[in-house]
């Protein structure tokens, strides 16, 4: 539990995202505090990857706002909110498989750091101090995470769980003041799904901010500070996890209460 | 100026350099300088192309027009209103970014078969022009009369003095290419590759940078164009049609789409097989292409360059 | 006298673009039948047209054949080389990816035009019109028979793959393997026949429409790559996917391009139906038929 009182880091406003006639996301209102760890939760199809979309950019909302730090973002594109300081891993693993471990983490370096191409032509003193700094920062976060002996094998080649580390230590290399995590614990077995919460918990202590979207109930209930359940886009409950999980409308969502 | 391979580049710089005198030794290939010297002009844009195709993984099925404009825009400044040539080129290259900044932003907003398809008719439409446009361009009969290159008053007018010229252009140009592609915008590019969705997550503007890479591409065909207007003191339209932007695809294909040294390999053979091996099969040229093409995009997707990892592949097992 | 004059004029530019619209539409219906089983977008879609045209030459005129036994010869044999691009160009593929398969399929365009040019060399022939070249007076137009023959066989193609797709089991198990082709395989459809069927179909109509076309404009060897562009044009006119769409994209190309020709200049012919594409592409890639999802299941 490390977060300031009444400071939002996000606020999402009466959004509403609609494909078509489909309503994913009706009038939802919802803050995530600064430094906490918050998970949606939800039944398939309630909505929560479509939220995690609209604040990351991948599309704008239909109607309503989003705020991060107080300034709205709802219009950015995904490139602009990353800068803003706002990360993301995806659902399923989107990690660039062409490249190296540490070459996916330098990557996560862009928004601190850019080369221009005429200076990478060219081979300019400053764009090697660049690049040597941005491989050693790297190489730290790949520390952090635990994978800093796989630094030069391919990220294709790692297994699933390792590779939800590398994703989630790629969305670190930008140093975001929230993490946007999508299933972290989707495809993983106990040991993996230990290490993984283990992560999220220590990227909170530094400080971070954590939204993630999650089904494995127990990784929730163990590190989240507040939840924040969803059911054919509408909020059923938002507090505490005793709060929510004793919500009669949560436990009717998950039918009869036997998940949570 | 390099980090790494540099001995590669090196034998292949001299390589490059003594050229010509071997040819010069042996009658029977004494005009291969000349072939090379149009090896030379078809890898400016290979080079550019490949870095579209193999790293950026955009297509492109019309680079011949960039390839035109280049040269008649050499061509009609410098026969019609005797500006200087190096002037003119700097002009074409100009001209050239602009419109391929114009088509390239929403083309490359599109996907696969819609960016081939955009960028054939863009390129067919040029080539009408081309062909339309009697008073500016000559038509089908083609622009004579375009002058050659000089410097401070040496002039380019030997098949060997003018190799050396575009090599030239040519090796620096495969360095500049080389490092950006060992660097950080090499690296942006191949995670645009691999995943937009994610590269845009991380903050790269995909869109900035594809068109980006696309502008470079087009310039470098420019720049060839006006050094092929040179070189021949004559142009015509045919050669700037939707076939040569073929060629330039098989060019690369067959070279490897994700190595430079593809992008050499594949033009020098291509346009010798072009201009001397199948010089007296001329009918069959169509057909041999066709079948390059077939058979590298079948069985060899990663081209020449990928077969020494075939190879190693064998020994492993 | 210059009002009836120019509405004949008119309606002369019109037809005309109903019948090389004909042609267009017939190119980008066999886009629409693969594209929908594979997702593949065959570019060498225009050089069953051109096969057409030259074989059926070939049959009828070079061997004497005559038409009624020469038309169904010429369309086995495109359907055949149709055939053979699935199995020797299209199944080899490893890795398909989509950069692979434009390739793949451009470079079958080329291995065809290439044999074509060894065959037919490089000079247009000509067909005799299946009902002699009287012009009919219509409206004030003065036209050729042969045209109605074009448009004529588009609507008979359209009524025909309408039955096909919507009353007999094949039709019907291919329009499966559209919408879904796991689903498909699994109640006990194959997938890879629909695939060499798709090309199959593709290539007949192609044939048909080149047969039905040479008559007017000739046919040489290196036609097919503009009628596989201005083919997608109409493609992604009507909607990508969309078998009405396409129809209604080619008529319209081909009238655009009549009317282009006719009133503005005709040495840009050619470049009115690819400007129309470039627009469609660049601001409203879902076409006239709507969005992209809902032309992914349009069927006839």
């Amino acid at each position: 539990m490390n977060f300031v009182e009444e400071e939002n880091i996000l606020e999402i406003n009466r959004v509403v995202m609609t494909f078509g006639g489909l309503m994913a996301l009706s009038n939802l209102n919802s803050q995530v505090k600064k430094g906490s760890i918050k998970a949606i939760i939800g039944p398939n199809g309630a909505g929560k990857t479509t939220l995690f979309n609209v604040i990351a950019g991948s599309f704008p909302p239909t109607q309503g706002t989003v705020r991060f730090k107080g300034r709205p973002i709802q219009h950015l594109k995904a490139h602009k909110i990353a800068d803003r300081g706002i990360s993301r891993t995806f659902q399923t693993v989107e990690l660039f498989g062409n490249m190296t471990v540490l070459e996916n983490v330098m990557l996560g370096c862009h928004t601190r750091i850019r080369t221009s191409f005429m200076a990478s032509g060219l081979v300019l003193p400053q764009s090697r101090r660049k690049e040597k700094w941005i491989r050693e920062s790297a190489l730290k976060i790949l520390k952090f995470i635990g994978l800093a002996d796989k630094f030069k094998a391919s990220a294709d080649s790692l297994p699933l769980g390792e590779q939800k580390l590398l994703e989630i230590g790629r969305a670190l290399a930008s140093e975001p003041e929230l993490i946007c995590l999508d299933e972290p614990a989707a495809g993983l077995n106990e040991t993996e799904t230990y290490m993984a919460s283990s992560l999220i918990k220590a990227i909170n202590a530094k400080g971070m901010t954590v939204l993630l979207v999650e089904h494995d109930m127990k990784v929730v209930m163990n590190i989240s500070d507040e939840i924040l359940a969803l059911n054919y886009g509408e909020k059923i409950a938002e507090g505490s996890p005793e709060d929510v999980r004793n919500s009669p409308r949560v436990i009717d969502a998950y039918l009869g209460g036997g998940a949570v | 100026m390099l980090r790494i391979a540099k001995l590669p580049i090196a034998v292949f710089a001299l390589s490059i350099i003594i050229f010509p005198w071997i040819a010069r030794q042996i009658p029977a290939i004494e005009h291969y300088t000349d072939i090379m010297v149009f090896v030379g002009i078809y890898c400016l844009i290979t080079i550019g192309l490949s870095l579209l195709m193999g790293y950026a993984g955009q297509i492109s099925v019309g680079h011949a027009a960039f390839f035109g404009i280049g040269a008649y825009i050499s061509g009609i400044l410098t026969a019609n209103y005797s500006i200087n040539a190096w002037a003119c080129m700097a002009i074409g290259m100009a001209v050239t970014a602009v419109v391929a900044a114009l088509v390239g932003t929403p083309s490359l907003k599109l996907k696969g078969h819609y960016l081939a398809m955009a960028t054939l008719a863009f390129g067919i439409i040029i080539f009408i022009i081309f062909n339309e446009e009697i008073e500016w361009t000559g038509g089908p009969d083609g622009m004579p009369g375009i002058p050659g290159l000089s410097l401070f008053g040496f002039e380019f007018d030997s098949v060997e003095r003018y190799y050396y010229l575009v090599w030239g252009f040519v090796l620096t140009v495969f360095i500049f290419t080389v490092n950006v592609i060992q660097s950080g915008a090499g690296r942006v590019l191949r995670a645009i590759h691999a995943s937009e969705q994610a590269a845009s997550a991380l903050g790269v503007d995909v869109s900035r940078f594809k068109l980006l890479v696309f502008v470079y591409s087009a310039v470098l065909a420019s720049l060839a164009g006006s050094f092929y207007a040179h070189y021949l003191n004559f142009i015509n339209p045919s050669t700037f049609d939707l076939f040569f932007s073929i060629k330039l695809l098989i060019m690369i294909a067959l070279g490897g789409m994700h190595s430079i040294w593809g992008a050499i390999i594949g033009t020098g053979l291509i346009t010798f097989l072009s201009n001397e091996w199948l010089h007296y099969f001329e009918e069959f040229e169509i057909i041999v292409y066709g079948g390059i093409l077939l058979f590298v995009t079948v069985l060899l997707p990663d081209g020449l360059a990928g077969v020494p990892g075939i190879v190693k592949g064998w020994f492993k097992e | 006298m210059e009002k009836i004059t120019l509405a004949s004029q008119l309606l002369q530019y019109l037809i005309t673009g109903l019948t090389v619209g004909s042609v267009y539409a017939m190119v980008a219906v066999g886009f629409n039948i693969i594209y929908n089983v594979t997702e593949i977008i065959n570019f060498a879609q225009g050089e069953f047209v051109m096969l057409g045209g030259l074989i059926m030459v070939s049959l009828h005129v070079a061997v004497g054949l005559p038409i009624i036994l020469a038309f169904p010869a010429t369309i086995v044999l495109v359907t055949m080389i149709g055939i053979l691009i699935d199995r020797l160009a299209i199944r080899p593929i490893r890795r398909p990816s989509v950069l692979t398969l434009i390739v793949a399929t451009i470079a079958v365009s080329i291995l065809i035009k290439g044999t074509a040019s060894l065959i037919w060399g490089k000079d247009p022939f000509d067909l005799p019109a299946f009902s002699g070249r009287n012009p009919i007076t219509f409206l004030g137009a003065v036209v050729q028979p042969q045209y109605f023959w074009v448009i004529g066989f588009l609507i008979i193609t359209a009524v025909a793959l309408s039955i096909f797709f919507n009353r007999t089991i094949i039709g019907k198990a291919m329009t499966a393997c559209a919408d879904n082709a796991d689903a498909a395989s699994l109640v006990g459809i194959n997938v890879k026949q629909m695939i060499l069927l798709s090309f199959a179909l593709s290539a007949a109509i192609g044939a048909v429409a080149g047969i039905a076309i040479t008559p007017i404009s000739l046919m040489e060897y290196d036609r097919g790559a503009m009628l596989a562009v201005k083919g997608f044009g109409a493609v992604i006119l009507g909607g990508l996917g969309s078998f009405p769409g396409a129809i209604l994209g080619g008529l319209i190309m081909g009238s655009i391009e009549s009317f282009g020709a006719g009133l503005i200049h005709s040495g840009y012919k050619d470049a009115f139906a690819l400007i129309v594409l470039l627009i469609i592409l660049f601001f409203k890639p879902s076409g006239l038929m709507g969005s992209i999802e809902i032309s992914r299941i349009k069927r006839f």
